[in-house]
């Protein structure tokens, strides 16, 4: 029982229910042709229809969790299976093996064995299909004609297919909500399995990151676990390198399409900046790797820096803060606009010059929402994995010379998650206690963006 | 059509025949009018009738519309302040504005008083600020009200305060007219007879132009009274003669509520 067969299923039925049910409504109008309807006749298909479909789905989703149970036991219940090895390893492979057999899933069996368990498993999967076809009939029928029976003239649908519709709206919001809780739980839970064989202390305050994950769980040397490099090459890069680029060139650019830019130039200017936040981070990456990070080398050892590295944070700082000045700029640009005109024209009216009434009115009224946008643009700026991935290196250096290679946080994610090491060693786990501590800060700092963005919003209501 | 001027002093303000366009729409048709400073004068008329855009011409806020094109002449002292030579910011500074929505920036009472006369370094030092801020304060009426609490925000005042703080505001950088558009239309009864009360006492010292929708109010605190009518100066005179005995049906009808 494929679950798009039930879902067609259950769409038909509504559907059949919903015509039904309005057919009912404009019954009882012809019927007794005075009367009105507490509710249009198509609320009451509304009505009838969910409370054929909405069980069912339900009945489904539960059945789809219970059904492989089910049909497990009762294959362990058959005498072909008496002889399974006790060992829970290999029965759970010989177990999957039939199973996948007998839904068609592989051809064959690779452990004959196995094929005495094939037909067991048919059966027993073609019985529960049945069943839980004949469960959701039942269910859908009965769904619906308690809901037909209710149906009277004066029968309110139209308040309760508003309340249903409120709760799937409900539910639609609750996915994205519980998502992130889970991704939360997950991160959480991992990390301290971490922290149990490293302290939190020398992952927090250790100044030496340089996890070997070929050596043995057991004897993991918690002095290679120190992130601090990594939250220095983070910091340095996301929030200090990039910001010094994005922040006075996006501001600036604000306040020269509000203030300044004639409304032609505005509407040509103002999209293409925000096509800059369209473009694929990893095209920026190999923009940096290729073309920005081997100028930066050329141009310091033209200086004479002869040490200069081809991988810097330079490179990937500038490229990252490039890649952010429409986040800066579209929010400064907003919060310019939202400070009353009001403003702008009493500071003129008092003979001030326009970069007067930008500089001492219209920015220091906008900053509540400049400043949200920029700690915005830093969350992102230190969330992003592809430039540095290409341009900074990987090397945790603990430096502030920013031609030297540096690593940050996301590259360390990365490079622990796609290496060799299992998921019972520290330098796998690392990735997840190095991926909350960047969920924490980014939310954090969402989090105070917000509130700050809120109360901005509050002086001018 | 030029209205006769009334007072026999040099008038501060003079406008020849000014037309305003925005873009190919004209809001304001040929007029004239000379603007005493021992008087104040009120501009009367029915919600678009060009009042409010005439008073922008006269001190160039219409410049920050971009489709906005003026026409005639318009003197300050027997300055064109139209000709290329002005500078529109020193003309600012001393033609003076008051907004209809009380607009005190969002900085202390101190600071917004203290604005103008920083950007055009009127005041040397702390001390001369201070004492720029008090006479400015006092004049509008508001400092005992608020000598204690001048750190506070301006925006934290009630309207009616802070469309003094903003008339205080205007005086501090010493202007030679205040123009005011619909003052106290955004304020209660009470606040409204404090801001009359006031520009009664500002009289003689600023020019003063005050636009406004209550006949009342013209009625109350001018002397010379302008009734504009889609997009003309109807008439001009005394105010108590506007009020009394108008020459045009026009205004006559208005003052008596037959529209408007």
């Amino acid at each position: 029982m494929s679950p798009a067969f039930l879902i067609l299923l259950a769409l038909g039925l509504g559907l059949i229910a919903w015509l039904a049910a309005r057919a009912r409504a404009w019954s009882f109008k012809r019927s007794n042709p005075g009367t009105r309807l507490a509710a249009l006749p198509s609320y009451h298909g509304w009505y009838v229809a969910f409370w054929v479909v909405l069980p069912m789905l339900a009945f489904a989703v539960l059945w789809s969790v219970v059904q492989p149970m089910l049909v497990e036991q009762s294959v362990l219940a058959n005498p072909a299976a008496a002889d399974l090895p006790g060992f829970a390893l290999e029965r759970e492979t010989m177990l999957a093996e039939a199973r996948a057999v007998a839904t068609g899933a592989a051809p064959a069996v690779f452990n004959p064995d196995a094929q005495r368990l094939v037909a067991p498993y048919r059966e027993a999967l073609s019985r529960f299909n049945l069943i839980g076809l004949i469960a959701a009939l039942v269910i859908a029928f009965a769904g619906g004609a308690w809901a037909f029976l209710r149906l009277r003239p004066d029968f309110r649908a139209r308040t309760k297919v508003e309340r249903t519709v409120m709760a799937l709206l409900l539910l639609a919001s609750l996915v994205a909500i519980l998502t992130t809780l889970g991704i939360f739980v997950s991160l959480v839970f991992e990390s301290v399995r971490f922290f149990g064989m490293i302290s939190p202390a020398d992952f927090l305050f250790g100044t030496r990151w340089g996890p070997d994950p070929m050596s043995p769980a057991e004897s993991a040397d918690p002095s290679r676990y120190g992130a601090i490099p990594l939250f220095w090459g983070t910091i340095y890069i996301g929030a200090i390198i990039a910001m010094i680029v994005a922040i006075p060139l996006g501001l600036m650019s604000a306040v020269y399409l509000t203030q300044y830019a004639d409304p032609r130039w505005r509407r040509v200017l103002k999209p293409a900046l925000e096509i800059l936040a369209g473009v694929p981070t990893v095209v920026y990456g190999y923009f940096a790797a290729l073309t920005v990070a081997p100028a930066i080398r050329d141009a310091a050892i033209a200086i004479g820096i002869d040490n200069a590295s081809s991988e810097s944070a330079l490179a990937a700082g500038l490229v990252m803060g490039v890649m952010i000045i429409p986040f800066v700029s579209s929010m400064a640009d907003d919060s310019i606009a939202a400070v009353p005109s009001a403003m702008r024209d009493g500071s003129l009216a008092m003979g001030a010059t326009t970069n007067e009434t930008i500089r001492r009115v219209l920015l220091p009224a906008a900053l509540p929402g400049i400043v949200a946008g920029v700690m915005l643009a830093i969350s992102r700026a230190i969330g992003e994995t592809m430039i540095v991935v290409m341009a900074a290196g990987a090397a945790a250096n603990l430096t502030a010379n920013p031609l030297e290679a540096m690593t940050t946080v996301t590259f360390q994610i990365v490079a622990m998650l796609t290496g060799e090491g299992s998921f019972d060693n520290p330098a796998t786990l690392s990735a997840f206690a190095l991926g909350l501590v960047l969920f924490l800060v980014t939310l954090a700092l969402n989090f105070i963006a917000l509130r700050v963005v809120k109360r901005f919003r509050e002086a001018y209501e | 059509m030029v209205t006769n001027p009334i007072s026999n002093a040099e008038p501060k303000m003079r406008a020849r025949d000014v037309s305003v366009y925005y873009g190919t729409k004209k809001a304001i048709d040929a007029v004239s009018i000379d603007i005493p400073t021992e008087y104040v004068t009120a501009f009367i008329g029915p919600s678009g009738c060009g009042k409010s855009t005439f008073l922008r011409t006269l001190n160039r806020m219409n410049d920050t519309i971009a489709s906005a094109r003026v026409e005639g002449r318009i003197e300050l002292d027997g300055e064109d302040i139209y000709e290329s030579g002005m500078d529109v910011v020193q003309l600012r500074a001393r033609v003076g504005m008051v907004f209809q929505k009380p607009n005190p920036f969002p900085k202390s009472i101190y600071e917004n008083v203290a604005y103008g006369p920083r950007i055009h370094g009127f005041a040397e030092g702390k001390a001369d600020l201070d004492a720029v801020v008090e006479r400015s304060l006092r004049r509008a009426g508001l400092w005992e009200e608020v000598k204690d609490r001048l750190e506070d925000s301006g925006t934290a005042l009630s309207g009616g305060q802070q469309q003094r703080l903003c008339i205080a505001r205007a005086i501090a950088v010493e202007p030679e007219v205040i123009l005011m558009d619909e003052p106290c239309s955004a304020l209660d009864p009470i606040a409204t007879a404090k801001i009359e009360e006031l520009i009664d006492e500002l009289r003689g010292r600023y020019a003063i132009v005050i636009v406004t929708h209550s006949m009342q109010q013209a009625a109350r605190v001018s002397q010379r009274t302008a009734f504009f009518h889609l997009g003309h100066m109807v008439e001009y005179g005394e105010t108590s003669q506007i009020f009394t005995t108008p020459r045009e049906t026009r205004t006559q009808d208005y003052i008596t509520g037959r529209y408007g």
